[in-house]
């Protein structure tokens, strides 16, 4: 249940951006969610939910994109994307592997809107 | 009004990453072999280190920094032993952070030749959450099941080192530590696994050389 941390980090980064583009208010968010990243999208979802009021995303929509586990072979060079164990390379089975993706959380994206300035000298 | 996408791409772990990661060079830079010690409560982490402590101290100077929700109670035991200890209390994180764990590295010793973190006791959130170890060990206790590694992969796939723990157990209990091994080794064949009795003594002497000789290791790869 470290979803609330996550979470929490994650309006420090759309707070500060959103600040950054001037923009009155966040209307989205995409995120990448690795399949094991250790967290769980729907509590995830729920303490975006939870924390979002009162913030510049207070009406945003959270996506979550599923990233599957991946991850290179340091023999053979081969890239594998199993969706269980054994966490081999597929192709000739090694176990010497660098991990590709699937164990982070990235914000990849966010919708913003800015209030347009009314004309000039009223 | 004007409305429009804006790429971020921010990994929500990097800050804590960016703190480990300076973390991992003041350890380095000081000699230090830092420990991170995950598994679920109750599995056996304090009395590991107790029996660690017995075997190590007397050649090597060793520091534990603790973590819990609440409450002093495993620093304690482990400033029994007459090793320094730190307890963090997280008041209800349920893991650890780099940025716990960075202003408490300020009061270790400078010379600690190893220094042990035992994370907050839950086999899923630290597995998250890197503290600028360079041996990550994850135990698993008889008691548990040896269905474990598949239902937590996370923490298995990200550690270095397996230690079954309480084997002195297994005649009493359907725990087959092979299984349990060999389910992790599919996670993660990069594995060490050590089977142990902390309460016993089994296994235990092979552990701590285990840690003597990466401390070595790691100071021959810095010279």
């Amino acid at each position: 249940m470290h979803e609330l941390s996550i979470v929490a980090n994650m309006f420090e980064i759309l707070e500060e951006k959103a600040r950054g583009l001037n923009a009155a208010r966040i209307t989205a968010v995409k995120i990448r969610v690795g399949r094991l990243s250790g967290v769980v999208p729907d509590l995830l979802e729920s303490a975006f939910e939870a924390y979002k009021k009162g913030t510049l995303a207070e009406e945003a929509r959270l996506e979550i994109e599923a990233v599957p586990f991946a991850f290179r072979c340091r023999r053979c060079g081969g890239e594998s994307f199993p969706d269980e164990p054994p966490y081999v390379c597929t192709a000739c089975g090694s176990g010497d592997i660098e991990l590709l993706g699937g164990m982070d959380i990235v914000v990849e994206k966010i919708e913003v809107e800015t209030d347009d300035p009314g004309p000039p000298g009223t | 009004m004007t409305r429009k996408d804006v790429l971020v791409l921010e990994d929500l772990l990097g800050t804590n990453k960016q703190i480990a990661a300076e973390i991992r060079r003041e350890l380095g830079s000081r000699g230090i072999l830092g420990v991170n010690l995950l598994s679920s409560p109750g599995s056996g982490k304090t009395t590991l280190l107790e029996g660690l402590a017995d075997r190590l101290k007397s050649r090597h100077r060793i520091a534990v920094i603790e973590g819990d929700i609440e409450t002093e109670r495993d620093a304690d035991r482990i400033r029994a032993k007459g090793v320094p200890a730190w307890q963090i209390t997280t008041g209800g994180a349920c893991h650890l952070e780099a940025k716990m764990v960075g202003p408490v590295l300020a009061r270790v010793p400078a010379d600690i030749d190893i220094l042990f973190i035992e994370n907050v006791g839950n086999l899923v959130c630290p597995a998250a959450f890197d503290l600028g170890e360079s041996l990550r060990c994850v135990l698993l206790s008889a008691p548990e099941g040896d269905d474990k590694p598949a239902k937590y992969p996370q923490a298995f796939l990200t550690a270095d080192v397996l230690i079954l723990t309480k084997s002195d157990l297994i005649p009493y209990l359907t725990f087959d530590p092979g299984k349990a091994a060999g389910e992790a080794l599919l996670i993660n064949p990069r594995l060490k696994v050590f089977r142990v009795s902390a309460l016993r003594g089994e296994g235990m002497d092979e552990l701590a050389s285990f840690f003597v000789n990466a401390l070595r290791e790691r100071r021959a790869g810095r010279a």
